[in-house]
């Protein structure tokens, strides 16, 4: 196909979405972290609500989500969003603040903010990568690495007898009634990543109608840090993650559900 | 506006209240705690925003969320608390964001107690926090002059894109005295050409304190001291009294300098020529004043509740030029204006040298005291 054609508007299949910078990624080539923020791009453009959205960075390989998703940004210290988004929303009740983060930023050193952040059903929404691994700062032990997985630091794979249990965050957060969404998907193939997208979306609309605190949790790769190619991660993913983090829906509150999304 | 008896933490809060503060976040910890019970109930009745967070951390990584968009936002601790505040301090700092701060110092170090401390001087003013940034810091000694500064808190915070801190200790924290509240400042939200809001119809703003490019970093630290240098030029507070025929001074902030006012009448009714250097702005600090006093005093007398950490900037601008003596008392005692006095009169029976070190001769007298031991 010639290029004249391709770029031919009525040829065009795919674009980049009107959330998203032009800016060249930094992720590793394979890791779904590009795969996630685009979904939140389209979601937030679809809902119209790119110009009233406020997100907040983490600390991890997310760190500059905000070169990539269009919108208006702030970047938190480690673990820290769920509170810095508190203090944006609180000011901004009508605007759309959210969070993305991954398994070290929210479910280790930011425990406390997101189970308390999830307790006062306060009304953000956070992403929520999960790739069991701290992929930034070269694939140490995380607190959702698996039993028995091979990370830097744990070399000889993760032992439960020293180094504890991954924790599943999305069923402790659902136990709390402040909570309004909480699921988990996975981004290991286009089904599942529609199905994603579907949630994202759906996180974001309980964040609109005032209806508590919402997150999405996405199993995510990291062929970089777990030693695989990218196509080796995504069946990685499927066969070892899904069985240890299930997916499912794990809180929808009935007013979240009576929106029928 | 009426004279009224109000506890120091309900005054403060009260008066940022009228100061126009649009968010609080805090988390218990005495000798401050009635700074986060009012906002809980005022600032609810006023439709602004309060949140009594999980943590330390958590209330100030909410300021500087809610700074970000550019309201005036504040929060209030106490020794223990601030420190584990720093966190958050830095990355304010860091990216440029105006917030109060007041700080309710207790005895320390570790949990300590709940009793009035200067111990945290070199915290605050020095930089508890990593990185290169200066807290505008001031310092009352009433909870009038307290109440009367919170305005001018938040408009040096926002002027500077900097914190400006409230440093207070417990005793005035916990006191109640007669006091005129400022009036009623309507809220005001300004339009920050950085503030995050949503990006409707405008560029959309970034805010973050990383720089992994290390010369934009370099130049962001430089513009960060430029602001302070602009402070240390034009915000210089303090007050003198008795200062005339002094020839003799006392340098004292807060509480401290408070007690040596009640110290310095004494001994000017036992003839004593002195008078009293009182610094309120402790970060900038009043150096250039300090370097001047040299020129009539034959010995300065710097008290604190602490080792001795404001010392350490008289002696910067003394330079040795005069003798000073150092009269400190610790880990939550009070000291009485008698002390002073008594001080005040060794002193000037025996001014010393001005090669002294004056915080090596005061630890050798506490030591000698061997009842307070």
């Amino acid at each position: 196909m010639m290029v004249a054609m391709i770029v031919n508007p009525e040829n065009l299949v795919y674009s980049r979405p009107k959330g998203f910078t032009d800016t060249p990624s930094h992720y590793c080539p394979g890791c779904t972290h590009g795969t996630a923020h685009r979904l939140v791009a389209e979601v937030l453009e679809e809902m119209n609500v790119l110009d009233k959205a406020i997100g907040v960075a983490p600390v991890g390989c997310a760190v500059f989500a905000y070169n990539y998703i269009d919108t208006d940004f702030v970047q938190a210290a480690h673990g820290r969003a769920p509170a810095m988004a508190t203090g944006i929303k609180r000011v901004w009740p009508d605007k759309v603040v959210f969070s993305y983060q991954g398994d070290g930023d929210l479910a280790s050193i930011g425990m406390a903010e997101t189970v308390h952040a999830a307790a006062r059903g306060e009304n953000i929404t956070i992403i929520f990568i999960n790739n069991a691994i701290y992929g930034m700062t070269g694939g140490q032990m995380a607190p959702t690495t698996l039993p028995g997985m091979k990370t830097t630091s744990s070399p000889n794979g993760r032992d439960v007898e020293t180094q504890g249990y991954p924790i599943r965050m999305a069923e402790m957060l659902a136990t709390l009634d402040g909570a309004g969404y909480i699921v988990r998907r996975s981004l290991h193939d286009p089904a599942n990543i529609r199905k994603a997208k579907k949630a994202i979306r759906a996180a974001f609309e309980t964040q609109v109608h005032n209806l508590g605190f919402s997150m999405v949790e996405l199993l995510s790769t990291c062929n970089t840090g777990w030693g695989v190619t990218p196509v080796q991660s995504l069946t990685w993913l499927e066969e070892h993650m899904i069985p240890a983090f299930p997916l499912g829906d794990y809180k929808i509150a009935p007013e979240v559900a009576a929106l029928k999304i | 506006m009426a004279r009224e008896m109000w506890k120091g933490n309900e005054a403060i809060a009260e008066a940022a209240v009228r100061a126009g503060v649009e968010a609080y976040f805090g988390y218990p910890i005495t000798p401050q705690n009635e700074v986060l019970e009012y906002m809980s109930h005022r600032l609810p009745e006023l439709g602004r925003a309060f949140v009594q967070a999980e943590s330390e951390p958590a209330a100030i990584n909410m300021v500087y969320g809610a700074a970000c968009t550019g309201a005036r936002v504040m929060t209030s601790s106490s020794s223990p608390g601030i420190s584990l505040m720093q966190e958050g301090l830095s990355y304010i700092a860091g990216t440029e964001v105006p917030m109060v701060l007041v700080n309710v110092m207790r005895g320390g170090p570790g949990l300590g107690n709940i009793a009035p401390s200067q111990g945290d001087y070199n915290q605050i003013c020095k930089g508890g926090g990593h990185g290169d940034y200066h807290p505008i810091v001031l310092a009352p000694a009433s909870i009038q002059e307290a109440v009367d500064l919170m305005p001018a808190a938040f408009e040096l915070a926002h002027k500077y894109l900097n914190i400006c801190c409230i440093l207070i200790d417990g005793s005035i924290g916990q006191m109640m005295e007669p006091i005129t509240l400022p009036e009623m400042q309507p809220v005001v939200r300004k339009e920050y050409d950085w503030a995050v809001s949503g990006a409707k119809g405008r560029k959309r703003h970034v805010l973050s304190s990383i720089y992994l490019d290390v010369p934009t970093e370099e130049k962001v630290n430089l513009r960060i001291l430029g602001r302070w240098r602009e402070a240390q030029a034009n915000e210089i507070r303090f007050k003198e009294y008795y200062l005339d025929d002094a020839e003799y001074i006392i340098i004292g902030f807060g509480t401290a300098g408070r007690i040596a006012l009640s110290a310095v009448r004494a001994a000017r009714a036992l003839g004593i020529k002195v008078g009293l250097f009182r610094p309120i702005s402790i970060n900038p600090y009043p150096y250039k004043q300090v370097e001047e006093l040299c020129q009539q005093a034959k010995s300065f007398l710097v008290v604190e509740m602490n080792t001795g950490q404001m010392l350490k900037d008289v002696q910067a601008a003394v330079r040795n030029r005069v003798p000073i003596r150092f009269y400190g008392r610790l880990g939550g005692v009070m000291p009485f204006p008698d002390e002073f006095v008594h001080e005040i009169q060794e002193m000037v029976k025996n001014p010393g040298k001005p090669e002294d070190d004056p915080a090596d001769l005061w630890y050798q007298r506490m030591m000698a005291r061997g009842e307070e031991r």
